[in-house]
């Protein structure tokens, strides 16, 4: 970029867009370590709340609830995810709107109206909420994106090689195994990576479809948040926040290939 | 063709059963009454549709939108200059200038949320300072007004408006901007002329997601707000846990769902009239 006026102006002004969005969250990472209870004034490093946090029964049920939510929430939908974009992308289907409609109107809709759609559907059948509604909504909202993203990196796969496979007299199921799979791992671990974060770090439609013995660690915070201010909030945030940035990069790891491309 | 039902099938199946019906009855119950006790009773009435009417609501409409649309007006504001600058950068720097802008989006609404919570609130870091070198003597009440939903709003959605505008930036001709400047156009007009209307999309696509965003949101103004803030999400999570009225809540949370859909209709009408446009031009 040319060394004139405006090219600094806007490089001040882009690090200043990126300090406001940084600012908050390294301030509240930093009051994580600060030893008075209060946010205001820093009086010392500590780690006492990290360590008070795994003590704390409250915290590790929510986490135990978010991970084995998140868990199962992944595998089901990555499954059910794979198994139709590799439907969509290997076969041409007549009702290809309707099925686009279907995958893209629960990333489409407000998060709110699907978690509040969900309340009233177990309200309807009767399903007591608790763990298993939870795990049914997360699996419902992640399901789209793993198809999605499953079936874009099968898209940026070249038939021939399924073609040769063939030609040499592989069987179908050989094809799949052998040739299919493999091409299309990096996509299925970033959409499997992607349901986990998603599922982990849900609130809104959590929010709607918990019970009193399935609390989250995000609705935990949210508890925390709405009562008052405290020390731990700090360092649980923390702690998610490292968590989920650390889930991204792993996503961008497995999915090289576009990147090489580019290149 | 067989297989390729029966793999799909299972997917269909779970987004039919789980997302289509529970929309259907969401439907079902904006028409339905209610007990006094709050139980929904499917006894037809347009009553919930006739509420939605009153003045109250409407201007809980009318603030939702006006806010979104600040919101989104911000967004732009903030996030071209940025996402120009990215694209700017040499090759190596920009993925991982993406990646930067990216990364608090992943974050939680609510842990994002809380962060301004700690910087704004009456013994947070803007006021501590303030009255450390005193320029005040008193904390200021910057949280729980309307301004600081702004700012929630702003920081929370940032992220979806530079993502697009990067990639309709980064697939611009630049050939086309030394074109320009050869024929002696200034910085400005080559910008107004030739950048600006060709990063266009990413800017209609930034709106669409930040509105549509900032219309359903209730946990920036849950947190942030007072009590005067209330925008269309807030109503809604009222309606379906506080007050218990489930009709009126599933009518608000189908004008929002509607609203939502016309406008992303709106946006795919733009684009492909406008991809149509540059292949005849």
């Amino acid at each position: 970029m040319p060394k004139t006026w405006r090219g600094h102006v806007l490089c001040a002004y882009a690090m200043a867009v990126l300090v406001f969005l940084y600012l908050p969250l390294v301030i509240l990472a930093g009051y994580s370590f600060n030893s008075s209870r209060l946010n205001a004034v820093w009086s010392g490093f500590t780690t006492k709340w990290y360590v008070q946090l795994l003590h704390d029964r409250y915290v590790l049920d929510a986490f135990t609830n978010s991970l084995t939510i998140a868990i199962i929430a992944t595998v089901v939908s990555t499954v059910l995810g794979t198994m139709a974009a590799m439907a969509l992308h290997r076969y041409k289907f007549k009702s290809k709107n309707f099925i686009d409609g279907l995958l893209y109107l629960p990333i489409l809709v407000p998060e709110i109206v699907m978690g509040l759609s969900m309340l009233v559907l177990f309200s309807q059948v009767q399903i007591p909420l608790g763990k298993i509604t939870l795990i049914i909504a997360h699996i419902t909202f992640c399901l789209s994106f793993v198809v999605i993203t499953v079936h874009s990196r099968l898209e940026t796969m070249e038939p021939e090689l399924e073609y040769a496979a063939q030609d040499l007299y592989a069987t179908p199921w050989q094809t799949f195994r052998y040739v299919t799979l493999p091409l299309a791992m990096p996509g299925i671990v970033a959409g499997a990576l992607i349901a986990f974060t998603l599922s982990i770090d849900d609130f809104v439609i959590s929010f709607f479809v918990a019970g009193p013995d399935s609390t989250t660690l995000p609705l935990y915070i949210y508890g925390l948040v709405k009562r008052g201010l405290s020390p731990e909030i700090n360092a649980l945030s923390t702690l998610m926040m490292v968590t989920t940035v650390a889930l991204v990069v792993m996503a961008q790891i497995a999915q090289p290939a576009e990147n090489k491309k580019e290149e | 063709m067989k297989d390729g039902r029966l793999l799909l099938a299972p997917a269909m199946g779970w987004l039919a059963f789980f997302f289509i019906v529970p929309m259907l009855i969401v439907v079902a119950v904006s028409f339905a009454s209610r007990t006094p006790y709050g139980q929904v009773i499917f006894e037809w009435t347009l009553e919930s549709y006739q509420r939605l009417l009153e003045p109250l609501y409407l201007r809980i409409f009318a603030n939702t939108l006006w806010v979104s649309f600040l919101t989104t007006f911000l967004t732009i504001l903030m996030g071209y200059p940025l996402a120009y600058y990215i694209v700017q950068l040499p090759k190596k720097w920009q993925q991982p200038g993406l990646i930067l802008v990216m990364v608090p989006f992943w974050i939680n609404f609510l842990i994002r949320s809380y962060a301004w919570v700690i910087v704004l609130r009456s013994q947070g870091l803007i006021n501590s300072l303030l009255l450390k070198f005193g320029f005040i003597e008193r904390p200021m009440q910057l949280l729980y007004n309307d301004a600081a939903v702004m700012v929630g709003m702003v920081y929370a959605l940032l992220p979806f408006m530079v993502l697009p505008i990067y990639v309709a930036l980064e697939g611009l001709d630049w050939r086309l901007l030394e074109a320009a400047y050869d024929l002696g156009a200034s910085p400005f007009k080559a910008f107004r002329k030739i950048t600006l209307p060709l990063s266009m999309s990413g800017i209609a696509e930034g709106t669409i997601m930040v509105f549509i965003s900032s219309i359903g949101m209730f946990i920036v103004p849950d947190v942030m707000g007072g009590a005067k803030t209330v925008l269309i999400g807030n109503l809604i999570q009222n309606q379906f846990l506080s007050a218990r009225d489930w009709p009126f809540g599933s009518a608000l949370s189908i004008v929002l769902g509607i609203l939502s859909l016309i406008l992303i209709f709106l946006y795919y009408r733009a684009i492909n009239g406008s991809k149509g446009g540059a292949q005849n031009a």
